[in-house]
């Protein structure tokens, strides 16, 4: 061996700081995502209901009550748009996830969901075939979601210059008077309650994607989620708050709760439950099913005393057999998501930074 | 029986966390070469349990962290070209080259491809013939039988539209640099049990004596860290040095024969450049002259490109175990994983990013605060 190395002065080199173009982590439901929403979006589009960030916009219609200070009705209102790959997939379809996605985002709300508009950006050359079982499926799900999609637009755009199909639905439904859950309403001692299994519709995505193959067909979770709360709703009103952890998963869901409540939360690794595949999988891919997505679960946070109550109702839905309690809101901590381990230590669950990405080994 | 719940049973834990708390008299100094090691023991706060006399410091065992700079950029001014599909396995993407990463890349019209196995390359090149098809093969010791592989594969088959971007390296002489530091404080090993599945632990057997240290092959699942600690500590206090093998379920002596005979017909040992330490004399491997037409630095004709490191982090110091990632000024200010000022911020194995990740730094912040 050569002379001993001076590892004092060697250093690391200063890369790139800012990004010229839009990477495909600025979609990734991370903190990329948020970044573009504070420095892109927020300065010139934000006003008092788009800078709440809830998954849902809620607005009152009609003049304000004198004298009593209520107002009208209020509406949410949402939108999202679908750009999955494969279109079809175990357990679902584009189609489905289209009305699955803005139904929920409506449903955890409160709101009962009534009207959708969907608008398709069609690349030339899409198999006609393909576009009625899209369709065809969209209305089934907008039937089992007892939702009407009352509006709609076609683009079609050249070969190449799109991914077969991309979809993009509103949603508009109702809140009801006495419902008025927030993202900043989750106060220490709460107890979060996640519906379901983690990850399931990411991996069953990834599994198609990279070819994966498990003894079992390993299904989307994509569901519709709003019989689910107006059953939560029903049971126990004083639920502070409901997230649907899709992209960015559970992590995202968690940190903008922490964020936008000022609280801490707890969680506890052996609580959450995850399908023993779905844990293969992000084993073998090196992924982490609390960044993973979902399409039909939902988070509540919901009064410790309160908390049986309404795990017994969501367990009772077909949609939260699974529930379960898998932490708390704590003072400590503000704005963190700290997890205790399987054996016992304590990590900080942050955001995703970019895209999730697999691991070399 | 699942092979993943029962190394990651809280009870036997607790005992061999009581076990390793009983056998230590003594300060002890150990590090963990392999980056998946750094990051089961942050991802389950494993430090956390350690009794305070045991201090475990992050080696260089992380591939991405240590793939020199004008190494990215050969990549991104490969990847760039339109005759080109680059493709590479996920993390290597976001590691910043002099000026761009291959993400960026990727979203001003390249053609980047995340792949699993290099094998898929070849299916890739196949299916693109009039392009051509480049593997960035990164990676240790572990990496190099299914790149050897792919490499090998291409010849037999007389694919002339494949190439790989060779940026291996090799553990016991990084291993080997550390010991030899004059400011070295590492006083025994967890040997990057991965490593020493495809190669064995004889080459270690001549590093522990000649250093008189301890090496414990150790495995990647927390009960895998703590008896492999525990085994380090005991000999540390019994003044052993050698090696032992923590891993037996997956580690032999000789390695894997048959992968370690594809990785010699194809790789043959030369002097690497590691990001962060500098150049390690054989320390890596490059294809030999007999597969040098699959050479995409000298097919692309990048091998003179040069770029300047700057001095903005220590990760130099974090490498080698000097220093821990949150006493970095730039920690979790001017560096983080989505702005990473240092590989060791980039890739999820290196170890500012498994600090950052699992908080170590957040807690210290928070402690602080509180006081």
């Amino acid at each position: 061996m050569a002379d001993p190395i001076e590892f004092d002065r060697m250093t690391c080199p200063t890369p790139l700081t800012e990004y010229e173009h839009v990477l495909l982590g600025h979609g990734s439901g991370g903190k990329l995502t948020a970044d573009l929403i504070q420095r892109v979006f927020l300065p010139e589009l934000g006003n008092d209901v788009l800078s709440r960030l809830e998954d849902q916009a809620t607005v009152s219609i009609g003049p304000r009550e004198q004298g009593n200070g209520r107002t009208g009705p209020r509406i949410a209102f949402t939108t999202d748009s679908f750009v999955v790959r494969p279109l079809f997939f175990p357990g679902g379809d584009i189609g489905r996830l289209a009305v699955h996605g803005t139904v929920n985002d409506l449903a955890v709300g409160g709101a009962t969901p009534l009207f959708l508009s969907a608008a398709f950006i069609l690349e030339e050359g899409l198999p006609m075939d393909d576009l009625r079982r899209i369709v065809a499926s969209m209305r089934q799900a907008c039937d089992e979601a007892g939702v009407q999609l009352v509006s709609g637009d076609t683009k079609v755009v050249d070969h190449g210059k799109g991914d077969q199909i991309f979809i993009t639905t509103s949603g508009i439904g109702l809140v009801p008077e006495d419902v008025h859950l927030s993202i900043t309403a989750a106060r220490p001692g709460d107890q979060i309650i996640l519906s379901g299994t983690l990850g399931d519709h990411g991996i069953a995505i990834m599994s198609v994607r990279e070819g994966i193959e498990f003894e079992t067909v390993l299904e989307s979770d994509s569901a519709s989620l709003n019989g689910l709360t107006r059953a939560m709703l029903a049971e126990c009103p004083s639920i502070r708050c409901m997230r649907d952890p899709t992209r960015g998963g559970l992590s995202s869901a968690l940190n903008e709760l922490a964020t936008a409540s000022r609280i801490g939360v707890k969680l506890v690794e052996k609580a959450i439950p995850v399908r023993r595949e779905v844990h293969a999988a992000c084993e073998m891919l090196g992924l982490d099913p609390l960044y993973v997505a979902n399409e039909g679960k939902l988070i509540a946070v919901v009064p410790s005393e309160d908390a049986d109550r309404l795990l017994s109702a969501m367990r009772r839905h077909p949609l939260g057999r699974d529930a379960a309690v898998i932490g708390q809101v704590v003072s400590d901590h503000p704005g963190m998501v700290i997890m205790q381990s399987l054996i016992g230590g304590d990590r900080v669950v942050t955001m995703l930074a970019g895209e999730q990405l697999p691991r070399i080994c | 029986m699942n092979y993943q719940e029962e190394y990651r049973d809280p009870v036997p834990a607790k005992k061999l966390q009581q076990a390793i708390a009983s056998v230590t008299t003594r300060p002890w100094t150990i590090m963990e070469v392999c980056g998946g090691q750094t990051h089961t023991i942050v991802k389950y706060g494993i430090d956390e349990l350690l009794p305070p006399k045991v201090e475990l410091v992050h080696g260089p065992g992380c591939p991405v962290c240590v793939t020199p700079l004008e190494l990215i950029d050969k990549a991104v001014a490969i990847a760039s070209r339109p005759d080109v599909i680059f493709c590479s396995f996920g993390d290597m993407l976001r590691v910043p080259g002099s000026r761009r990463d291959l993400f960026a890349v990727k979203a001003a019209g390249g053609d980047v491809r995340i792949v699993y196995s290099p094998l898929d390359c070849l299916k890739i090149a196949e299916k693109y013939p009039d392009r051509t098809v480049v593997f960035f093969a990164v990676g240790f010791e572990t990496t190099s039988p299914p790149n050897a592989m792919a490499v090998w594969q291409a010849k037999k088959r007389g694919l002339k539209n494949f190439a790989v971007l060779v940026s291996h390296v090799l553990v016991p002489p990084a291993m080997t640099a550390i010991l030899s530091s004059p400011n070295n404080r590492v006083q025994g090993f967890l040997g990057a049990g991965h490593v020493c599945t495809v190669m064995g632990f004889e080459e270690y057997e001549p590093l522990a004596e000649r250093f008189g240290i301890p090496i414990v092959v150790t495995g990647f699942e927390p009960l895998d860290l703590l008896e492999g600690i525990y085994r380090c500590v005991c000999m540390l206090e019994e003044g052993r040095h050698g090696v032992d093998n923590q891993y037996a379920r997956a580690v032999r002596r000789e390695g894997n024969r048959p992968a370690r005979n594809l990785v010699r017909e194809v790789f043959e040992v030369t002097d690497r450049k590691w990001r962060g330490i500098g150049t390690i004399p054989q320390s890596g491997f490059r294809l030999r002259p007999e597969y040098a037409e699959f050479d995409a630095e000298s097919r692309f004709s990048v091998q003179q490109l040069a770029v300047l490191e700057s001095n903005e982090c220590i990760s130099g110091l974090i490498l080698q175990g000097l220093r821990k990632p949150h006493q970095c000024p730039a920690f979790g200010k001017s560096c983080t994983p989505e702005r990473p000022l240092g590989a060791t911020m980039v890739s999820s194995e290196g170890a500012c990013a498994a600090y950052y990740n699992y908080g170590r730094f957040r807690q210290a912040e928070t402690v602080h605060a509180s006081r």
